[in-house]
């Protein structure tokens, strides 16, 4: 069975990691901050492993949230969509 | 000709390296079809004389099956395009005859750096263990490439090449296609049972039947400059990404012979391909490379674009698609010329057999699904290795910079860039010509799978396990010391006189005697159709996770078909019945 993405409380010092989340980004400039989350998510990705886990969690940062453009700049692909009418979709967990 | 050397003059006067094959003029000659009341009727007409073509009549004319290979063109390839032809394309040719020629004049490789900015991110070895034949690549110009298959198909009897000679017309019929072909001299018709349609990305004859390749077009353009120079670099493929020398785009640098070096620069969208060839404008950019200093001559320069596609089926009716009519795929991993050589490979031995009447004509019809699905594979590997390349959004290319970052201190991120794919063949692992296993057998070989290389002793001398087979059906039997139970002998003996033969090589390990005994037994240098081959390293043994009485299939395009743990003459039968679509 494929294993599946702990969504309940896991971190047991939960306001100390949210500071230290965001001390992460003190001083930096958005470009920069986006470089640091880009190379936070690779490092926990790698250490999770787990593509379905994987998986669940790229599809539960994305539920709700509508494209506003074709999202392929400098690419053949569909046509933009507009965002669903009725705000966002309530995830599914 | 006149004002050209023919091509017969040319070869005869000049030695391999000195011909200049982008210069060899092919001569148009008048042939007895053109004058013929009713069109010649032939059994395969290849449509294409480019490496895919070439390879597929070299297969043909070999299998002993008169081919007419039509070119709308008198002249090989020009300036730079294919370049890396991958360890499995050359096992191919190896086969044909024509491997060792490539080899000795290609530039071999295995190395691949990347590089990040200003600092070297990592370097990979694509064949890290020894005990193979071929390299892991070899750089060579396409002009030499088909120079060498040029003259082994004109050395065959049986292969008709006819330049200037293109196909403007396709009707299908019944039992055969007409094409019509327009010459210098006019127009004549042909009939071919089956057509090979090997004519290019633009395929004229893929529009002729209404058919299209369809994919992903990427708005990205790349400079192609190839330069003549004596430098140190060594020989492995250089990538950088966002170079100091090349803000924000990438740069691809390979080794070729002749001192000739290619590079390619990504150019972004939005420039103008007409300027950017200049070589006001071209001779900057390699000098920001090498240095001001560098004394180099400009050989070649050419702008491209490309595409991720492909033709729904390969195959329609009597007329069958290979190589780039087929299918296209972004330079980025030698998945282009590699894989057209491939689909020759797969066509070759299953037109042989259904024009000899062994197979029924839906043999051809795996053709199209082993290559369809191969194709996809290269795909997916060429657009995966394009979007890393040329990240189509911020957060795309803010994620590539993160890996790249990453991958200077940490291993896993290396696994994660993505300069290239490079070629590897496909595993065939869903096709309906495999056996799928009865018995417990692990490693690389399932059925699919193209066999594995590994040195050999073969009659006391040092050879490559690959170079034992030889286009026909093969059964691999592993014995410990060259002795087979009393039957399997006469059992492999009739395999081999089969209407479609099966050969036999029993395998023996390191140090066994290959003369052992008398009765039942392998004879020295083996027995009329069974060969003996010691597995000198015990490579063979392990690569092909044998144990004495282990058992394969392998098709004549060298991919494994079926294996058990012990020989049973029923089951290989029957294996063999189901891989040429008897059963």
């Amino acid at each position: 069975m494929p294993a599946t993405l702990n969504t309940e409380p896991n971190i047991a010092a939960a306001d100390d990691f949210y500071e230290a989340l965001i001390e992460t980004h003190r001083d930096l400039a958005p470009e920069q901050s986006g470089l640091v989350n880009a190379k936070l998510i690779l490092l926990l990705a790698n250490h999770i492993g787990d593509l379905d886990v994987l998986r669940q969690a790229m599809a539960h940062a994305r539920a709700g949230i509508a494209p506003v453009g074709d999202g392929s700049a400098g690419v053949a692909g569909p046509p933009a969509r507009a965002a669903p009418v009725g705000g966002p979709r309530k995830e599914a967990s | 000709m006149a004002g050209h050397a023919s091509a017969a003059d040319m070869i005869r006067e000049a030695t391999d390296a000195n011909i200049d094959y982008q210069r060899l003029e092919l001569a148009y000659a008048r042939c007895a079809d053109q004058d013929a009341a009713q069109p010649a009727r032939h059994p395969v007409i290849v449509v294409g004389a480019g490496p895919v073509g070439l390879t597929m009549a070299i297969d043909l004319a070999r299998q002993a099956i008169p081919v007419v290979v039509l070119d709308d063109d008198c002249r090989l390839s020009t300036g730079s395009r294919a370049i890396c032809f991958a360890k499995r394309t050359l096992e191919i040719w190896d086969r044909l005859g024509v491997g060792q020629r490539m080899v000795d004049k290609g530039v071999s490789w295995s190395v691949g750096k990347v590089f990040f900015q200003d600092a070297l991110v990592y370097a990979f070895n694509l064949l890290p263990e020894g005990g193979h034949h071929r390299p892991a690549f070899i750089n060579l110009q396409q002009y030499y490439c088909e120079g060498y298959l040029y003259e082994a198909a004109a050395a065959l009897p049986n292969v008709d090449l006819r330049w200037k000679s293109r196909v403007v017309a396709l009707e299908h019929r019944a039992g055969h296609v007409e094409l019509e072909v327009q010459t210098p001299e006019g127009a004549y018709r042909l009939h071919g049972e089956y057509v090979v349609a090997c004519d290019g990305s633009r395929s004229p004859l893929r529009t002729m039947l209404g058919q299209e390749a369809r994919g992903r077009t990427f708005h990205d353009r790349f400079l192609i400059a190839d330069v003549r120079m004596s430098a140190d670099f060594p020989a492995e493929r250089w990538f950088w990404f966002d170079p100091p020398f090349h803000r924000n785009q990438s740069v691809l640098l390979h080794r070729q012979p002749d001192n000739v070096w290619r590079i390619d620069f990504q150019l972004g969208w939005n420039v103008d391909p007409d300027e950017e060839k200049k070589p006001s404008n071209v001779i900057p950019r390699i000098k920001a490379l090498l240095g001001g200093d560098a004394r180099f001559e400009l050989e070649w320069v050419s702008v491209y674009t490309f595409a991720c596609q492909r033709m729904e089926r390969f195959r329609h009716g009597r007329v069958i698609f290979a190589g780039d009519a087929a299918h296209g795929v972004s330079p980025f991993g030698a998945r282009g010329a590699n894989s057209g050589v491939q689909d020759a490979d797969n066509l070759g031995w299953k037109l042989g057999l259904v024009l000899a009447g062994k197979a029924p004509d839906r043999l051809l019809d795996s053709y199209g699904a082993e290559r369809e699905f191969a194709a996809d594979e290269n795909i997916l590997n060429s657009t995966r290795s394009t979007d890393f390349i040329t990240p189509k959004s911020e957060v795309s290319r803010t994620f590539r910079d993160a890996v790249l970052k990453l991958a200077q201190d940490h291993p896993f991120a290396r696994r994660l860039v993505n300069s290239g794919r490079l070629s590897v063949p496909a595993t065939l692992s869903r096709s309906w010509l495999n056996t799928p296993d009865r018995d417990a057998c692990a490693g690389a070989m399932t059925p699919g799978a193209p066999a594995a290389d590994a040195p050999v002793r073969v009659d006391g001398c040092d050879a490559w396990f690959l170079q034992q087979l030889r286009g026909v059906f093969v059964v691999v039997v592993f014995s410990d010391d060259g002795s087979l139970a009393s039957g399997t002998a006469s059992a492999l003996r009739k395999l081999a006189q089969q209407v479609i033969p099966i050969a036999a090589i029993v395998v023996v390990p390191p140090g066994a005697p290959q003369d052992a005994g008398t009765g039942g037994v392998v004879p020295e240098g083996g027995a009329r159709g069974i060969a003996v081959v010691e597995d000198v390293q015990g490579l063979l043994a392990r690569r092909y996770d044998a144990c004495v009485g282990t058992c394969y299939l392998l098709r004549p395009d060298q991919h494994v078909c079926a294996r058990w743990r012990a020989f049973d003459a029923d089951a290989v039968i029957a294996a063999l019945a189901r891989a040429t679509c008897n059963a």
